[in-house]
């Protein structure tokens, strides 16, 4: 049944160069991972908590050792999480009166939130399943922190120069060297399985299928946040194990691709809309202006209109005068004239008389 | 050859980043292309 | 130019105050880049971001909105009686980005490598590379948008003049640059739907960031125009005097009625996601207090103060709204997020923390006031009156 880690050792060392000679085609728009890509399948019905994974891990990666030894259990009275010097640990919950043991590490995600959300690209997704941490170009915003929804990477608050983020590697320098991951290698029990994920995920459901009375019928990882190249079987509710059920099946890059897609339209569109903006404005203005300067103008012609009706009048009035005058005294003369010639008249008729 | 993507996040990386550089050329251009269309116009303020 | 403030003791409240807490802060930042981020603050595994993302980078670009709003008004909408607010809200949009760039290298683990996103290796799916760039961007418009005070401060009248022709552009490019880094703080928490809670949690994030930055920059404007009103009094030119009325019920105005479409946006996203149940819960309840108590009401407020044209009314509301945007900041980044995580996990700032969030504001405090009594901010130079019509 399921492969262990003896069946596997003797084809390790092909996985890397298997890589290579793929076919290429082109790209669609619905990703899957490389059909040799590897991950880690977890039977947690198998977990005994004995934390020889979690020195193992310790090992391999040169980690300091801990105040307390691996051997010591008691350690399993508090939940813990990953932290700097710790990539993985291993969890007890009580569930129904019964020890529930988990390991916990980073998920490998096929679309890994904190790849998605890191900007200097410090993660990467290798094709061959690990996610790679580079510490040379990290900044240390911590926003891959913030991002990964199982809470893995940790960071060296402690460390003033040269602060890392940490997680587990899959121990991909080993896998490299056709070796298994230390965790897997050293686990007595079996509950780790190592593999190429579509291979596991075939074991997992062929052992939940089997053994139905033994697990519940949900592989953890297949489909959460995008699949993730850990998985987990279980007897239990993962929820009632520290795993969370509601993450939805949406990847990281997935949810950032609607904002993301919104800034080349704002950067297309923007000036465009601002500009024309600024023009309608400086229409309104000009318009408003020649309406204030026609305004003016015609203010100033109805004044001269006025004027010149005034100076008309003033002109017509005048002349009216003039006329009365001149008739007055043309009256006058006339009179005079009548007056003169009268008395001229009657003093020609005395002198004839 | 063409590239494959194993996962939308190498897809999106590759694309997302052509886009930036596109989005650079756009405002560069959309100002010049402003100023063509407008050259004719009587003289405008820019404040 | 000789001053009132210059001519004083130098050893009043205000100075004795803020030399205090500069020293403070001197301290600990020493603690901070020679024994490490654990020294001085209270950030863990589970709470990657504290206050100083919270508050110096959140609040920080949200209030320092003030200075696209106030420039797209009046260069790009034509409003120009807003024109002698440009100046002083570009400055403090300046400083405001310039402080958040400062306060980053107190919290990223290797400061020295924050130019590696734009220039080394662009991580370009990330929300954060996107709002790295922008600040960088819009931080250098920023400083040839406050230059021509500088230079004619300096007295460097050509190069003054190339820079003022080209407001318009500066301008829109300052609007574009803003709606993308705004927003986009908000949409940095898009990829986190399992941590922040449903009802800060939204799709809409980035539209909810970028409308409320305009009304934060608002009345941030107005909130700063009173203190100076206060204490720069002096400094200040007859048409600033005049206009800055104007300018207060204009942008109470018009931050009342966006605070009215905000609230109704808030509420559509509540709808969308169907989250009515979550108002029932505590968190349901601190939820209404942010929207109702501090974006709803000072709204109404707002709108009582322009009717009845009320200044003091408006710059008193004008200061809660500003608490408003400082609280829905804090609520996602601090309060509502990881709400699922139990007490014993959760992140509350030490006070050194605390006390380099008030070190980099006092800064802030003191540059504008250097710069405000040397160069003409509230006023205008005499030499260049004439581009202003
Ligand atoms: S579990 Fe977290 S740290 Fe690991 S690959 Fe996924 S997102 Fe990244
Ligand atoms: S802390 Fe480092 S690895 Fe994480 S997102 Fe920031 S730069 Fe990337
Ligand atoms: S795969 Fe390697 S690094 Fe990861 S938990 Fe196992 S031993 Fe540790």
């Amino acid at each position: 049944m399921g492969l262990t880690r003896r069946d596997f050792l003797y084809g390790i060392g092909g996985v890397t160069s298997s890589f290579v000679t793929r076919k290429a085609f082109g790209a669609t728009k619905s990703f899957s991972p490389h059909e040799n890509s590897v991950g880690v399948l977890h039977d947690i019905t198998r977990c005994i908590g004995c934390r020889k994974c979690e020195d193992a891990c310790h090992q391999v990666n040169h980690l300091p050792d801990p105040k307390l030894s691996f051997s010591d259990l008691s350690v399993l009275n508090t939940v813990r999480r990953t932290h700097s010097d710790v990539y993985t640990v291993v969890n007890r919950f009580e569930v129904n009166g019964q020890s529930v043991f988990v390991k916990k590490q980073c998920n490998h995600c096929l679309e890994p939130a904190c790849a998605s959300a890191c900007f200097v690209k410090a993660f990467k997704k290798e094709i061959t399943g690990p996610v790679i941490y580079k510490e040379s170009l990290c900044v240390g915003c911590r926003y891959c922190m913030i991002a990964c929804p199982f809470n893995i990477p940790a960071y060296e608050y402690h460390n003033p120069f040269s602060p890392k983020v940490t997680k587990c590697t899959l121990c991909s320098d080993r896998l490299n060297q056709g070796l298994l991951p230390g965790c897997v290698d050293i686990c007595p029990k079996e509950a780790l399985v190592f593999g190429t994920r579509q291979h596991l995920i075939n074991i997992a459901r062929q052992r939940i299928d089997e053994h139905p009375e033994r697990y519940i019928d949900h592989i953890y990882g297949e489909h959460e946040m995008g699949g993730t190249s850990w998985l987990y079987i279980s007897g239990v509710k993962f929820s009632d194990i520290g795993m969370r059920e509601d993450l939805g099946t949406i990847s990281a890059p997935a949810l950032t691709a609607g904002p993301l897609s919104a800034v080349p339209i704002v950067v297309g569109l923007w000036p465009v809309l601002l500009t024309g903006m600024y023009a309608i404005s400086k229409r309104k203005e000009k318009i408003a202006e020649a309406e204030k300067a026609e305004a003016v103008k015609k203010a100033q012609r109805i004044m001269q209109e006025q004027m010149e009706t005034k100076i008309a009048e003033v002109k017509s009035k005048s002349e009216k005068e003039k006329e009365a005058a001149i008739q007055k005294a043309v009256k006058q003369a006339v009179a005079g004239a009548e007056k003169k010639f009268q008395s001229e008249k009657s003093e020609i008729e005395e002198a004839k008389s | 050859m063409e590239h494959i993507y194993y996962s939308l996040h190498d897809f999106m990386l590759h694309s997302k980043t052509i886009t930036y550089l596109i989005m650079g050329v756009i405002l560069i251009l959309l100002p010049l292309y402003w100023r063509f269309l407008t050259g004719r116009d009587e003289k405008n303020r820019y404040y | 130019m000789t001053t009132h403030s210059e001519s004083r003791s130098l050893l009043t409240p205000f100075n004795v105050v803020a030399g205090i807490i500069v020293m403070v802060g001197i301290v600990i930042t020493g603690l901070r880049f020679f024994s490490g981020l654990s020294t001085v603050t209270n950030l863990d595994d589970n709470n990657p971001w504290g206050l100083w993302i919270g508050f110096d980078l959140l609040c920080g670009v949200a209030l320092a909105a003030g200075g696209y709003v106030t420039s797209a008004s009046c260069y790009i909408f034509g409003l120009k009686k807003y024109h002698s607010a440009v100046r002083p809200a570009i400055l403090t949009a300046f400083l405001g980005y310039a402080l958040v760039v400062f306060a980053l290298h107190y919290d990223v683990g290797r400061p020295w490598r924050l130019p590696y996103p734009i220039f080394l290796s662009q991580g370009t799916t990330s929300l954060l590379f996107e709002v790295g760039l922008c600040v960088f961007m819009y931080l250098t418009v920023l400083l040839i948008e406050y230059s021509p005070a500088a230079l004619e401060w300096l007295g460097y009248k050509k190069a003054r003049n190339i820079i003022v022709r080209m407001t318009l552009a500066l301008t829109i490019l300052g609007v574009v640059l803003s709606t993308l880094h705004q927003s986009s703080l908000g949409a940095l928490y898009i990829i986190a739907p399992s941590k922040l809670h449903p009802l800060w949690y939204s799709s809409y994030l980035p539209v909810f960031f970028f409308i409320s930055s305009m009304f934060s920059g608002m009345s941030m404007v107005i909130f700063e125009g009173s203190l100076a009103h206060r204490y720069l009094h002096h400094k200040m030119d007859k048409t600033h005097l005049t206009e800055s009325e104007g300018v207060v019920l204009g942008f109470a105005k018009a931050a009342s009625f966006i605070m009215a479409g905000y609230v109704a946006i808030k509420v559509i996203g509540i709808s969308a996601d169907n989250n009515w149940h979550y108002l029932a819960t505590p968190y349901g309840v601190w939820f209404l207090v942010e929207l109702i108590g501090f974006v709803a009401l000072p709204s109404f407020a707002y709108a009582i103060g322009v009717r009845e044209k009320k200044i003091q009314l408006i710059r008193w509301t004008a200061l809660w709204s500003v608490l408003g945007i400082v609280l829905n900041r804090l609520n996602i980044s601090l309060i509502a997020f990881n709400w699922q995580l139990p007490t014993s996990e959760r992140y509350f700032p030490s006070w050194m923390e605390i006390a380099i969030s008030i070190f980099i504001v006092t800064i802030g405090v003191l540059v504008y006031r250097f710069v405000v009594n040397r160069m003409p901010i509230l006023y205008e130079h005499p030499d260049y009156q004439e581009h202003h019509s």
